[in-house]
């Protein structure tokens, strides 16, 4: 995989509030699950990366809410939901 | 409980606009929030075409917060080293009224709601809709933050997830094959720059599209759009040819490309990023679209699937704005009746179906299918990149002339490939 070094930098410039819990999990049990992999390369934050045992991880600070992991994924693979009310990415252009 | 006539859930062009209307009609409308303030969850490209939508909302246009009319429209097909561009631009584009604007939704989205409370439009921003009240079979409201809030409809406006649309049974999670995802920059600029490196007066603005290696030869393309003192930069692709790898990238690599090319990096030097975003856009065309109404609600804008790709334009705005505003009008219909099942609010339909909305959605009903190809995103841009290098190349020796130049490159198998080709764009 190439490098996503600037994606850090790049997320820093935009609002996050912070929400009490996380509001996309990988299910339990899923974290191998081949449709899992498709999550690194669509997620436009980068946020899912591949460990060495195969497994999908997730980070979710970053998260620009934009919905390409439900899409790519599916439902089986990931608990999928918006933050809470005033809570994650709060657009100052959009 | 609290009841209202009517609850919309999600403040974006679609929700505003059909409480904008309803408030308009003196029905009692609230509007639900998750962000901030409104905008503050919604991202476009992005350009507004105001010409379908106009008339629909005759007060709003004159002081709206647009950002620049556009006056050059460009496109650039771009292969390894090398790009191609074709440029529309004259003073016809710069007479009123003017048919497209640039724009920054939380700027927009934030103004057009306070028209809408204006007009007596209630809103409750950081509240996010989590599902909806359903008896016998019909929707009656919404649960929201941990309150219970009661309605005659709902108009589900919770974009292109509709996770609401899901709950209420209306649809399934979509297909990866019917959606794209739009990711951009925002990059401030000094005005005075731009209209230097543009070629624009005052307010004047550009749209730039570009096709090619800026996918990787995907479905997609890269945009570009000039705010009145920021540029709006990003990348559109279909999320299943990100997915499918070959050439395997990750989606945020795409945009890092793009902006160092230097066709690119010329525009934005100096330039500042200030914010990061991206979206989900639905782009399966009236194919993918489902049901769009049932007891007791009715779903608008991208939760509706209202967004259409074909090639040379991509539009979603206008058809949130219109569909809000329809789905307003068949709310009303059915107040008067004071019915709100499906069977009542099936008067969306009707109003949809003509409209402009679905004339569009039935005229290019072959666009996605067309334009999935990889031929128009990896093949033609090199061919056309090939042919422009042989027909401009000035060798030491003698030059070929130019008909056989041209002419290698036309095989009797790529005669008939492009044959085939033409045969399905005829279709769009």
């Amino acid at each position: 995989m190439s490098e996503l070094g600037g994606l850090k930098a790049k997320l820093g410039l935009d609002v996050f509030k912070h929400d009490s819990e996380p509001h996309i999990r990988i299910k339990p049990g899923m974290e191998k699950d081949p449709r899992l992999k498709a999550a690194v390369l669509v997620c436009p934050a980068g946020l899912y990366a591949e460990n060495d045992s195969g497994e999908v991880e997730l980070t979710i600070d970053g998260c620009l809410e934009c919905g390409t992991c439900r899409i790519a994924c599916g439902t089986e693979v990931l608990e999928w939901n918006y933050p809470t009310g005033g809570a994650g990415v709060q657009f100052r252009f959009g | 409980m609290e009841k209202f006539d009517v609850i919309v859930a999600g403040a974006g062009l679609a929700g505003l606009a059909a409480a904008y209307t309803l408030a308009q009609e003196g029905v009692e409308v609230l509007v639900i929030e998750k962000g901030d303030y409104p905008g503050a969850k919604n991202v476009t490209g992005g350009r507004l075409y105001v010409n379908p939508v106009r008339e629909l909302f005759p007060d709003l246009w004159k002081k709206a917060p647009l950002e620049r009319f556009i006056t050059r429209e460009g496109a650039s097909i771009m292969a390894g080293e090398r790009s191609i561009n074709v440029e529309y631009c004259g003073s016809e584009l710069s007479q009123e009224p003017y048919q497209s604007y640039s724009i920054l939704r939380a700027k927009f989205d934030r103004w057009f709601a306070k028209q809408a409370e204006r007009k007596g439009a209630m809103l409750v921003s950081k509240s996010r809709v989590d599902d909806v009240i359903i008896e016998n079979d019909q929707v009656v409201g919404v649960w929201a933050g941990g309150d219970e809030l009661r309605a005659d409809a709902v108009v589900a406006c919770d974009g292109v997830l509709s996770l609401l649309a899901e709950k209420a049974g209306l649809r399934k999670p979509g297909n990866p094959h019917d959606y794209a995802v739009g990711f951009k920059e925002v990059i401030e600029l000094d005005s005075t720059l731009i209209e230097e490196r543009f070629g624009l007066e005052g307010n004047e603005g550009a749209a730039r599209l570009f096709m090619g290696e800026v996918t990787r030869g995907k479905f997609g393309g890269g945009f570009l759009y000039t705010n009145k003192d920021s540029l709006s930069l990003g990348i559109v692709v279909g999320i299943k040819d990100l997915m499918e790898g070959s050439p395997a990238v990750q989606a945020p690599i795409l945009l890092d490309e793009f902006k160092q090319r230097p066709e690119i990096a010329r525009l934005i030097k100096g330039g500042e990023s200030v914010e990061y975003s991206a979206h989900v856009i639905p782009e399966g065309g009236l194919k993918a679209i489902g049901k769009l109404y049932g007891n007791g609600i009715l779903l608008a804008g991208d939760a509706a699937g209202l967004a259409l790709n074909i090639g040379v334009t991509v539009r979603g705005m206008e058809y949130a704005l219109a569909s809000g505003y329809y789905a307003a009008q068949a709310v009303l219909q059915a107040k008067e009746k004071e019915d709100f099942t499906a069977g009542s609010l099936s008067g969306y339909e009707k109003l949809l179906n003509d409209s402009f909305i679905m004339k569009d959605f039935a005229a290019f009903k072959e666009a996605p299918a067309v334009l999935d190809s990889s031929r128009f995103f990896k093949h033609y841009p090199e061919l056309l990149g090939n042919i422009m290098k042989d027909v401009y190349e000035v060798p030491a020796g003698p030059k070929d002339r130019l008909y056989p130049t041209i002419k290698k490159y036309l095989t009797l198998k790529e005669m008939w490939s492009m044959a085939g080709d033409m045969r399905r764009v005829m279709k769009i």
